[in-house]
């Protein structure tokens, strides 16, 4: 792959989230420094027969809402993912120090808003009226609230967006590939600032086709934050769950231009895909193209895997993590204790699905700005694999304040997706 | 149902449908829908959705074809509850 030759640089000025463990970036923050988990129980699942009954959910309060929505637009909602997306995007935006634009349409920003599913508690309401022959009682807003791009033509709206307005969807990568889709854009010099991030509808109906699968932990259900347990010798399936997450990115000279915190620079990023082929599947990676996959973003950014202090891997908890350290180790030519750290925050969030990737790129962000590494939560003992590959050291199991200067995050998805992002700390 | 009843009803369901700039004073009789009052023309359906849900009346297609104004509206929901 040729190398991106732009000299546009380009930076983090706002940060949005909506998470099991926080809501808001000042509580998610708190949680994430504390290694707060945010998985519960549902008594639902249990009705429903799911032999997980256990998922993490953002927990917002009524009234919360009407700080970012209209009364007419609450009518008759009934999408969590846009509920999510929508809020996690303007705190960003305000985050940003950028303002709600009421006048006119501003050409030079948008938005990159991805998605898994959205909408399925709308679509399974409007189901049901369908089914009774009653598809007039629908009223206005079905479609909007069930077309894939309706967390983005939401938040377009409300901010008056006019560059790129869309929602990527590459599964558990959609997050992250949403960040990299800004980045590339506005390195191309179509764009000065993108709103780049990720939703996911949580609830049964979005977590029952990953319960049929059987790759979610059945034995927790009376100790829910336990369960979820990245890179542990009891890593026994992925925790699902939901939320939002959203970063502001605009052009270096524009944040310099108006004088906005720069949280990060984005120095490097790289997608690809395995191909489904040597050893890659529909739900498992191809290893060999996870490591190109970072190689790229190495070279994209012109860096040698040795300038990287520390992972936010995708790291779900299940048995493909130890394969996952085997690839960051030959892609990065490190191991041992000449490892960086690393961590996954879904021990506290669990998998949020296509959420995971913009929710972790914040936390990854946060802890460039605040210099602390997070701690692995439900990790005390190693699997043994790992330690084949690591040292204990790299697995930082309280939080930990050290000098971070750049920070790989990957995700990878169903499909055999890769996504890789290099931050830096702006100096 | 009178007629001053009826329009209070109405009043109360297009209320919900105004855009943040058009106060409900500025509902009046002929007041068309649409292009007086700028109720984006999608909300019409939610507007049908809760007369028939208030009125306890069904609105057919042809009704709403000629449902511009608010007196179009009484007028309709008038000849339904006869």
């Amino acid at each position: 792959m040729s190398k991106n030759n732009s000299n546009i640089r380009v930076v983090v000025t706002g940060l949005g989230v909506v998470a099991p463990n926080g809501v808001g970036l000042p509580a998610f923050s708190n949680a994430l420094k504390k290694g707060i988990s945010g998985i519960r129980f549902f008594p639902q699942l249990k009705t429903l027969h799911f032999s997980c009954q256990i998922g993490g959910m953002p927990q917002i309060a009524e009234a919360l809402k009407k700080n970012y929505f209209t009364e007419l637009q609450l009518k008759n909602f009934n999408s969590s993912g846009i509920l999510y997306g929508v809020m996690a995007g303007l705190d960003a935006w305000k985050h940003a120090g950028l303002g709600i634009n009421k006048g006119d349409v501003d050409f030079d920003s948008g938005t990159v808003f991805g998605v898994g599913t959205l909408g399925v508690d709308k679509f399974r309401e409007s189901i049901h009226f369908i089914d009774a022959g009653k598809t007039r009682r629908l009223g206005s807003t079905t479609v909007q609230q069930t077309m894939s791009s309706g967390v983005s033509a939401y938040l377009g709206g409300i901010l008056g967006l006019g560059n790129i307005v869309t929602s990527n969807s590459s599964a558990c990568s959609t997050g992250t590939e949403a960040i990299i889709m800004a980045y590339e854009r506005i390195k191309s010099g179509k764009a000065k600032r993108i709103l780049a991030g990720s939703t996911s509808d949580g609830g049964p109906y979005v977590w029952a086709g990953f319960d049929a699968l059987r790759i979610l932990p059945y034995n927790y259900n009376e100790n829910p934050t336990c369960a979820s347990q990245p890179m542990s010798v009891n890593a026994c399936g992925f925790v699902p769950g939901c939320g939002a997450g959203a970063l502001v990115l605009e052009t270096l000279e524009s944040a310099q231009k108006r004088d906005a915190t720069i949280y990060a620079e984005i120095i490097g990023t790289a997608v690809n895909s395995g191909g489904q082929r040597n050893g890659g599947s529909m739900t498992a990676p191809n290893a060999i193209a996870v490591q190109q996959c970072i190689r790229e973003a190495l070279l994209d950014a012109e860096i040698q895997g040795t300038a990287i202090d520390a992972i936010n891997g995708h790291l779900t908890a299940t048995s493909k993590d130890v394969e996952e350290i085997a690839s960051w180790s030959k892609a990065l030519k490190r191991k041992g204790r000449g490892f960086p750290f690393i961590n996954s925050l879904k021990g506290m969030v669990g998998h949020c699905l296509s959420a995971s990737g913009s929710i972790e790129a914040v936390a990854t962000v946060l802890q460039l700005h605040k210099q602390f590494l997070f701690p692995n939560i439900n990790c005390e003992k190693i699997h043994p694999e790992i330690l084949k590959i690591i040292d204990s050291e790299c697995i930082p199991k309280q939080q930990k304040n050290v000098p971070l200067n750049i920070i790989a995050k990957a995700s990878f998805g169903f499909g055999d997706v890769n996504a890789c992002i290099i931050f830096k700390k702006k100096n | 149902m009178t007629e001053k009843e009826i329009y209070d009803k109405l009043e109360t369901i297009i209320n919900t449908y105004l855009p943040e700039d058009v106060s409900k004073n500025a509902i009046q009789a002929d007041s068309d829908l649409t292009k007086e009052l700028n109720i984006n023309s999608s909300h019409l359906v939610d507007i049908v959705l809760d007369v028939e849900d208030t009125f306890n009346i069904a609105l057919t297609n042809e009704d709403m074809e000629k449902l511009h104004t608010v007196k179009d509206a009484i007028f309709i929901i008038q000849s339904k509850l006869i």
